[in-house]
Parts: C-alpha cells; sequence; structure tokens
C-alpha cells in the first residue's frame, strides 16, 4: 500500500524544462478562446455576503498560458469553479469562443466540458479510489466518443497517453492511483487531459502539494501539452515565482478583482499595482536582496 | 478490497463480536432440527424449575436394575430430614441438656456435614419412657411428645429395610410390586421424561426452546428495523447531501422534527393507536425503522457534504456523468463503511426497541410468535420477577438481548478501528 | 571560537510501525550550532527534517522512539532523560519547538495571557499574576506585538498575528535553542515576512541563542538562516554557509534542489530548471549503499554498493558522495 514501495513506473528521463514556443509571441492576436466580462460571484451565508468575486474582466486566448496569482481568499477557487462551469456567476456573462457560454441544461454542460477540463491540486482527493487506473482513462477515451473503439486500439491510446507523461501504461493497468507518488498521480491527470484534448486546460494549483525537485516534470508535461495541442493553459497559484516562470499573462487577484494584468515579464518586474509590488517584494529571492528592515511589526495592530 | 476484509477479521474486537453473534445464530438456525418442539405449546402449569422431569408412573413401571450406591441410605435420611427437623432435634437435645445436664452439644449445627454426629447424639439420648417422664420444657404436652415420636421412627427406620409396595389398579386386577431401595431405572428406557434446561414460564412452555423462538424473531426484528432504517437514511442523507438547496432544507426540517419529538414516546403512541390486533411482527419492526433513520440520515448527510467538495467528484461532472451516477460511484462507496457501521447499530438498536416496547405490553399481537420482549412481559406479569422467585423465566431473556447488542456493538467499534485510521493505535 | 550551544552528536531515533518494524527516519545526524547563529534545514518531504526537529527536542512519544546518540545543550547532556524531567526542565526553558500549525494549537476559550501563566506554571516558577502580566506586556512590545493581544482570545487574532503570539509565548523564558518547524509555511507572504522579522530580531536581542529553521521553500532559508543543512533519507548529505550551498552545491542532491528555484525576479524565465526523477527510498529497507544513488545521474555501479562517508571538507562544509568536490564541479561545469 505505501507508495515507496510499489516503485510503478521508472520515472522520467527529461530533466529539463523546454519551452519550444517562441517565449514572446504576442497572443493578442490569437482569437479568443475564454473571456468575462463583469463576472461576479456572491455568496450568502445567513445574513453575511460575501463578493469572493467582484466583476472582473478578462481575455484568455487561444494557446495561451495564462497565470492566476491569489493569495489564499482572493477568490481565485471561485473563479476556478466559475470558469469550469461548477459555479453560475451572479452577476456577468463569460464567453466561450466569442460566444455567450450557456451551461443552462445538462446537455449544454456536457457539451461545454468537452471544451475545459481541470487537474486540481491535491492528487490524492483528485482520484476515485475505487477505480483502477484503467477505468480512470477509458473513461476518457468513452468521452471522447471512442466508447465503440476496438480493445486495442484503446489500449494503444492510454499508452500513447501515459508514455506522453512518462509512465508505462502496462505497469499501471490494474493498480489503483493511489499505489502511485503525488507526482506520478498529478502526471496520469495529465495523462487523462491528453486523452480529452480539451480547448482549455484549468491547473488549479497542480504542484503546490508536490515536491520542488518533481515540480519542474509536472510544469514540463504541462508545457508540451500546450505546445503540442495548442490548449490555452489557465494556471492558478498562489506562487508568483512559479507563475513568473511559465506563464505568457500574469492576472494578479487580490479580494476578487484582477488589480493588475498583462504580460508576465512587465507585471513581475515593473509592477504598478501597490498590491502586486508589496506582493513581489515579501517573497523572498536569491539574487536580489529581501530587505527586511521596511517590515513594521507594528502594523496591522 | 480483500485486505480491507482482511484488517476486518484481525480486528479483536469484531472478531469477538463476530463469533458471539454468530453462535447466537447458528442456535436460532439449528435448534428447531434438533428439538422440534412447538415453542408456545403448554407443558403443564406454572414455572417448574430447571432440571430433568421423571413420569413417577412410568418410572414404576419400568425395569429396575440393582444399583448400591455406597451413600445411597445417608443420602436418603439426609433428604428426609429437613432443617426443620434437625431444629426439632437440637432443640430437644438443648432441653434436656438444661434440664439434666449430661448432653454434649459441642459441634452440634443443622448442617449435613454434622448429620451423623447430631443423630448419634439423638439415639443415645432420646428415650420415650424418659421423655414422657421429665416433660421437658417445649416438649411437655401429648402432642409435642408424639412428634419427638415420629422423628425418632423416620431416623431409625430410614436405616432399616428399605422396602416399598406400589399396587396398581383396583379390585382383582390389582398388580403389587415391591421396590427396593436399591432398584434403579435408567431415565432413557422410562417412556416419558423431559430435561427443561430453563424450565417452564407460568403457561408451562419450555423455556428454552421458546426462548431460541424468541430470539429468532427478534432477529428478523431488528433486521427489518435495521434495513428500513438504513435505507430510509441513506436516502434522506445523500438527496440532502448532494443536491442541496430546496430538497436539502426541507428534508432536514423533517428530520429536525422527528429530532425533537422524543423517538420512543413517538413510538408508544403510534404503536398504541395501531392496535394490538393489528400489530405482527413486521408491521412493528417496520414502525421501529420508520422512527430511527434520523440519526442515520443526518450523519449521512454531514459525510455527503464534505464529500461532495472533494475534486474527484468535481472531475466526475466535468466528464459529463450523471447525478446518479456521481452518487452511487463517486459517493457511496466512500460511506459504504460508514453505512454498513450504522446499519449493525440500528439492528441492535432495532432489536432493544422491540423489548423496550414489548415490556411495556406494546408489542406484536401474542398469539402466533414469542419474542424477546413478550418474553420478558410474560415473566413481569406472571410475576416471575418477585413472588414465583423464576430467575430462568426473564434472565436467560435479558443475557441474551445483553449479548445480541453486546456483539453488535462490538463488531461496530471494531469496524470503526479498522476503517477510521485515527482511532488505530 | 565561538560558544557552542547546540552539540548533536551521532542522533538516531526511530518510528516504530503499526507491524512492528523499525524505520530509522534520522540516521546518525551531528551537527552543531554555535551562539547567534542560525541553521537551516532542507530536503522533499519524507526527507527526515521534521522528525529531526522532533527528535532534537529530547522529547519521544509513541511511535517515536530515541535510540542512541547525544544532544547537548549548552554543555547539558539532555539525550536519555526521563520525558517528564524533559518537560519540566528543557522544554521552553533550554528549546522552544514551534511547528508549522502552531497558531492554531491555542484553545480557542481561553485568553492569550493566561496561556503565559501557564507556561510559568509548568515550569514552576513562582511569579504574581501582576509580575507575569508586566513580564508579558514587557515581552510583547519588545516583539513589536500589541499588549491587546493579551487579552483577547487566539481566534480573534489574524493568522500571522497568531502564529508571532505563538512564537512570543514559547520563547518567554528565553530558551537557548528555538526549533522552528515550518512556521510559516501555512501564512500569505506579507506575514511570513513579519514572522521571519519577528524570529530575526530575538536572535538579534539575544533572546534566543541559536535557531534551527526548517522549510521546504530553500529561497527563504537562503534568507533567514547563516547555515544550510540538507537532508535526504535521514541523513546528512551536505552543509555550508546558506551562500556556498544556493550558488555552489557539491552534492547531486543539493544541487537539484538548488535548481528548482522559482523567485519573481529578472533571469528567472531563463533558469534551467530541473527535476530529481524517484521518489525517495523506502527507510524500513534503506539502500545498501549511497541512498540517493537510485535517482542520482551521476551514479556508478560502486554508489549502489559502498555507502559514502560525511567527509569534511573544512570552513565548516561537510557532504556525503563517493566523488571528490573537484570531480564533482568539473561535472557540473561541463552541463552547464
Amino acid at each position: 500500500m505505501k507508495t515507496e514501495e510499489i516503485a510503478v513506473a521508472r520515472e522520467d528521463t527529461r530533466e529539463s524544462v523546454t519551452f519550444g514556443a517562441d517565449r514572446n509571441k504576442d497572443f493578442s492576436k490569437e482569437p479568443l478562446c475564454l473571456s468575462g466580462r463583469g463576472v461576479t460571484r456572491v455568496f450568502h451565508t445567513g445574513k453575511t455576503t460575501t463578493v469572493a468575486v467582484d466583476h472582473v474582466d478578462f481575455d484568455f486566448h487561444h494557446g495561451e498560458l495564462i497565470s492566476i496569482v491569489g493569495e489564499s481568499g482572493s477568490g481565485k477557487t471561485t473563479l476556478s469553479k466559475m470558469l469550469l462551469g461548477l459555479l453560475e456567476p451572479t452577476e456577468g456573462q463569460i464567453f466561450f469562443h466569442g460566444q455567450p457560454r450557456d451551461i443552462s441544461t445538462n446537455a449544454k454542460k456536457k457539451e461545454y466540458w468537452k471544451g475545459i477540463q481541470a487537474i486540481f491540486q491535491d492528487p490524492f482527493s483528485s482520484y476515485n479510489v475505487f477505480h483502477k487506473i484503467d477505468s480512470v482513462l477509458l473513461d476518457c477515451i468513452n468521452m471522447r466518443g471512442g466508447k465503440s473503439l476496438p480493445r486495442e486500439k484503446k489500449v494503444e491510446m492510454m499508452t500513447e497517453a501515459c508514455s506522453f507523461v512518462n509512465l508505462k501504461f502496462a505497469e499501471l493497468t490494474n493498480k489503483y492511483p493511489f499505489e502511485l507518488s503525488g507526482g506520478q498521480m498529478q502526471r496520469l491527470m495529465i495523462a487523462r487531459i491528453f486523452l480529452l484534448k480539451p480547448d482549455i486546460l484549468l491547473a488549479d494549483e497542480p504542484t503546490s502539494m508536490i515536491d520542488a525537485c518533481s515540480r519542474a516534470t509536472i510544469l514540463d508535461m504541462l508545457l508540451n501539452l500546450r505546445n503540442e495541442t495548442g490548449m490555452t493553459v489557465i494556471f492558478i497559484t498562489h506562487d508568483i515565482g512559479l507563475a513568473y516562470y511559465i506563464s505568457d499573462s500574469v492576472y494578479i487577484m487580490e479580494h476578487g478583482k484582477f488589480v493588475e494584468s498583462g504580460k508576465a515579464d512587465k507585471v513581475i518586474l515593473e509592477p504598478q499595482a501597490p498590491y502586486t509590488k508589496r506582493l513581489i517584494s515579501d517573497v523572498p529571492k536569491i539574487h536580489e536582496p529581501w530587505d527586511l528592515s521596511t517590515v513594521d511589526l507594528t502594523a496591522g495592530n | 478490497m480483500k485486505s480491507t476484509l482482511r484488517n476486518v477479521f484481525h480486528s479483536p474486537r469484531f472478531l469477538v463480536g463476530f463469533i458471539i453473534f454468530s453462535i447466537i445464530l447458528l442456535t436460532v438456525l439449528i435448534y428447531p432440527y434438533f428439538i422440534p418442539r412447538d415453542p408456545l405449546q403448554s407443558l403443564g402449569k406454572g414455572f417448574l424449575s430447571p432440571g430433568t422431569y421423571v413420569s413417577v408412573y412410568d418410572a414404576n413401571n419400568t425395569d429396575p436394575y440393582r444399583v448400591e450406591l455406597p451413600e445411597a441410605d445417608a443420602k436418603r435420611l439426609e433428604a428426609s430430614l429437613p432443617a426443620s427437623d434437625r431444629v426439632t432435634m437440637i432443640e430437644f437435645l438443648t432441653a434436656k441438656n438444661e434440664a439434666k445436664g449430661d448432653v454434649d452439644l459441642t459441634g452440634i449445627d443443622v448442617s449435613d456435614e454434622n448429620l451423623d454426629a447430631l443423630i448419634e447424639l439423638w439415639r443415645s439420648n432420646y428415650d420415650e419412657q424418659d421423655v414422657r417422664k421429665s416433660k421437658y420444657p417445649g416438649f411437655s404436652t401429648m402432642a409435642q411428645r408424639n412428634g419427638l415420636k415420629r422423628l425418632d421412627r423416620k431416623i431409625n427406620g430410614s436405616s432399616a429395610g428399605l422396602v416399598m409396595t406400589v399396587t396398581r389398579g383396583e379390585g382383582e386386577d390389582a398388580v403389587t410390586t415391591t421396590v427396593n431401595g436399591s432398584d434403579y431405572v435408567k431415565v432413557s428406557e422410562v417412556s416419558n421424561a423431559i430435561t427443561l434446561p430453563l424450565g417452564t414460564d407460568n403457561f408451562g412452555r419450555d423455556t428454552l426452546t421458546e426462548l431460541v423462538k424468541a430470539t429468532g424473531v427478534s432477529l428478523i426484528i431488528g433486521l427489518i428495523a435495521g434495513t428500513v432504517a438504513t435505507l430510509l437514511g441513506l436516502t434522506v442523507g445523500l438527496l440532502a447531501g448532494y443536491v442541496g438547496g430546496w430538497l436539502d432544507d426541507t428534508l432536514m426540517f423533517i428530520a429536525n422534527l422527528f429530532t425533537v419529538i422524543p423517538g420512543f414516546v413517538l413510538l408508544i403512541l403510534i404503536y398504541f393507536s395501531i392496535g394490538q390486533a393489528a400489530r405482527g411482527i413486521t408491521t412493528c419492526a417496520l414502525v421501529i425503522g420508520c422512527t430511527s433513520w434520523v440519526w442515520t440520515a443526518r450523519s449521512v448527510r454531514s459525510q455527503v457534504i464534505s464529500l461532495r467538495n472533494r475534486d474527484h467528484v468535481n472531475l466526475s461532472k466535468l466528464s459529463g456523468h450523471s447525478l446518479f451516477r456521481i452518487i452511487t460511484t463517486d459517493i457511496l462507496p466512500y460511506i459504504a463503511s460508514y453505512v454498513v457501521m450504522a446499519f449493525i447499530l440500528q439492528v441492535s438498536s432495532g432489536i432493544l426497541a422491540e423489548a423496550q416496547l414489548s415490556l411495556l405490553g406494546l408489542g406484536p399481537r401474542t398469539t402466533e410468535l414469542p419474542t424477546l420482549g413478550l418474553m420478558m412481559n410474560w415473566a413481569k406479569l406472571f410475576g416471575a420477577y418477585t413472588s414465583s422467585n423464576a430467575w430462568w423465566a426473564y434472565f436467560p431473556v435479558i443475557l441474551v438481548i445483553a449479548l445480541i447488542s453486546f456483539s453488535l456493538n462490538l463488531m461496530n467499534t471494531g469496524l470503526d478501528q479498522v476503517f477510521n485510521p485515527t482511532l488505530r493505535d | 571560537m565561538a560558544k557552542k550551544i547546540l552539540e548533536v552528536h551521532q542522533l538516531t531515533t526511530k518510528y516504530i510501525t503499526r507491524q512492528g518494524e523499525d524505520v530509522y527516519s534520522v540516521d546518525h545526524v551531528s551537527l552543531d550550532i554555535e551562539e547567534g547563529k542560525s541553521l537551516g534545514i532542507a530536503g522533499e518531504s519524507g526527507c527526515g527534517k521534521s522528525t529531526l526537529a522532533l527528535s532534537l527536542m529530547g522529547y519521544y512519544f509513541a511511535p517515536l522512539h530515541y535510540t542512541s546518540g547525544e544532544i547537548i545543550v549548552d554543555g547539558k547532556n539532555i539525550s536519555g532523560l526521563d520525558p517528564d524531567t524533559v518537560r519540566k526542565t528543557v522544554l521552553g526553558s533550554e528549546i522552544a519547538y514551534i511547528p508549522q500549525a502552531a497558531m492554531n494549537a491555542m484553545n480557542p476559550t481561553r485568553k492569550v495571557g493566561k496561556f503565559i501563566e501557564d507556561v510559568m506554571q509548568a515550569h514552576e516558577i513562582k511569579m504574581t499574576k501582576k509580575e507575569i502580566r508586566d513580564m508579558a506586556e514587557e515581552r510583547f512590545a519588545l516583539l513589536g506585538l500589541p499588549t491587546e493581544a493579551l487579552d483577547k482570545h487566539s481566534v480573534e487574532l489574524s493568522g500571522g498575528m497568531r502564529q508571532r503570539v505563538v512564537i512570543a509565548i514559547s520563547t518567554i523564558l528565553n530558551p537557548k535553542v528555538l526549533i522552528a518547524d515550518e512556521p510559516s509555511s501555512a501564512l500569505d507572504v506579507t506575514s511570513q515576512k513579519m514572522v521571519i522579522k519577528m524570529m530575526k530580531d530575538m536572535m538579534a536581542k539575544g533572546l534566543v541563542k541559536s535557531m534551527i529553521f526548517i522549510t521546504h521553500e530553500l529561497p527563504l532559508l537562503y534568507n533567514v538562516t547563516d547555515d544550510i543543512m540538507v537532508m535526504y533519507a535521514g541523513q546528512i548529505v551536505e552543509r555550508g554557509s546558506a551562500h556556498e550551498m544556493v550558488f555552489d552545491p557539491i552534492h547531486p542532491y543539493s544541487r537539484g534542489l538548488m535548481r528548482s528555484i522559482l523567485v519573481p525576479e529578472e533571469g528567472t524565465r531563463d533558469v534551467k530548471l530541473t527535476a530529481i526523477p524517484g521518489t525517495p527510498p523506502n527507510l524500513k529497507h534503506p539502500p545498501a549503499g549511497c541512498r540517493f544513488a537510485d535517482r542520482c545521474r551521476y551514479a556508478t555501479p560502486a554508489c549502489k554498493v559502498v555507502a559514502p562517508p560525511l567527509l569534511d571538507i573544512g570552513g565548516g562544509r561537510t557532504y556525503r558522495c563517493s566523488f571528490s568536490v573537484d570531480q564533482l564541479r568539473e561535472v557540473y561545469q561541463n552541463e552547464d
């Protein structure tokens, strides 16, 4: 049962992240994939009203890798649920491929979810522990309309998806997801996306539960996925350094609002909003000094 | 799954509970094949204490064997001299000692061990003539003296030649046989003899047979009540927890109503209004089940709410699975172990609820089948607890009820230990 | 040479699993800290860094058990003492320990000031309530905490404030060693900075004489501690000054860790991010040779057989590898 005891698949040999695509590509010329105008979500609990997401506008272009950066409580999780269609905005409109999104019926939801998929933060709670790995992957093939394919073809597709994330399908059959390590489970999630091939992938802190030294592998695979399929990737994170490293555009979120957005280089190296400035200055750095002398311990007292 | 099952049977608590319960269940299933007696058949009148009952008539009709038991006479003497006689003997000896001062009463009492010494002392001191002359205090009247005379004859007579004549029939057909002190019959050769390990109840019904049947019926009641309660609670909990919204509010409103009204009072009222004639076993069980689903529903609901927000449920939604499929494949397996545990407790509390209600006289109608609660009720009605002191009519019932709920609870805690890692040591 | 506040010699502790197997999660660890210095411990999850923190307190409870070795705090050996003595005479007064979830450990029904009275009572220090109150107020003021916090319940304070209050309470007896295990990981970056600032202030003001800081966030460690020690599979694999460790790691594992650092500053996008493949070994059956050999890209067949010793190369630097420093540096240079 222990993950260490079952070294299922020999891990990858790829060790460094390869960008492939031009890092400074201008995505604003690309068609819009997902956008929103005045998207708002209000929660009512008893008599208190919480505005989790407050009139946000966004434009995610085709093939772009966007990071939404925010600290806990900034509303990024609520926003991600709205983007996924698990929650409806209380106000505002989300546009999918330029058309207003309509997910009012189950059939329409099903159709929408063919276009957008997700990877969540905690690999250990992302799997139904009663389902084997095969059935997780088979389910994806069935969802893409491959139900009637012959068994050999399905196995071939699953093997391809697993080898994309450097896992060996032959060693995974008849295993349960919890027999894998956290990193392997998260890679299996990417294999799932590889099979589903949605237009948009929403990755909600996919590396925050993973050790830093396995992180590079996951990031590498996400980038590969984007480069090979032209998928739009929305990366949600609290780690501004990570966001800067992988994304084309960055949206900084505070208290349910986007306080700053733009090309990664511009937002991180020349921040304009006070919140962004503070956020960047408060993160410990390596080459630049981390100035503790400016910290006012009595602030907020 | 296999390893979970193995873990379950490695839990000592579960194992002990399981063994106790299995023994009870096996007894219920197998007993009727060995003793196919109608559990409600009356065998006699009133409480008979546990033991083997042999027909005297048939014993006399059975060919005797000659058996010489070494202590036979002493035992007979012991049996024929009850404590009251021994007390009279000691009183006489004391009176004589006070008058004449020549009786050594040391080491004399009513116990069986000192009976020999007492008889010896009696023989050396009792003299009919002397008693008539001396008029010892307490033994001065004729009647008292005759009493002593009878006692003396009893003591001496039992050791004399033990012969008894038995006459069967009347007039010319009369047959007289002689029964010797050393004549024995074999119990199995006597045409009519019965062993009643737990005696009989007030109606003269064999308590053990009745108890086994009652245990079976009570288990069925518990099973039906537990199943109904668990299914109801599970359905309500799943719907309220997963669907949420107005459905949750409505269902929880109903559940709250059930919570505020004390369950037992509700049960009594329902039972009373149904009326005894309509109260069959199934009806009783259904009513118990329908009033005890609330807490299963509440805890299933809270578990479902925490599961609902797990990522695998979200992913299942994103995969376009239907509500029914999500509930059955992504939620239900996670709470299955919990539901099994709740079911076990519901069975246990169903059995207890039946016992409580029946004890109060609100149980199933009494003509067809016994239940554990009914047995207690009968024992109570006919004074087994008090006047008759017939412990066998109620104590085994209490023990069985205790054992059933003990074993079920033990299984439950054992399962809890296996399924809930925080309880593991 | 400065006085050594904490000396640990060949400390070994183990977990006993439910199946009765021994897992040596701290395996012959030796370290020392001089007065006024701080040591950071890094490593991925499961490498034994948190167990080391627990083991250093000298206070063991199942399933963690003491096996061998010495812990000397300011000349006093505390290893092998019975738990009650350790609790009364070592914890809080000699060594203070702050776990990650410390801020959630406060009983929500009691006021903050009450906890300080508890600390005094537990250590059988005779002080009146007034004296305790004065002392607490003075300490809170010194650390930049509002004295009003003493009259509040922990739930009324924000997460960062709560964590700082807990640290202030834990160090009220001026312990010689402060062990902080991920004290700021659950906080937002601004609160994290305040917690770190306060801890550094405590060191500067001499309230604590030395500090052990454990975290998986290497940029933070680099900015907080003087030295960094990297642990892997229960053993020390390398130790050196923070700057050396980040910019010139010797051990392949340390190098892998340092190359996974991502910070929001210029040049980050050009970093060649590397991953260490595989997972740490199962310590129930540790490998015979180098424990890192299975995941090491430079490992030779000999590495899997011969366990390398911890080598001291002077200047406070030690590393555990069969290759020489020069060999490793050359390999690294050729790679870049």
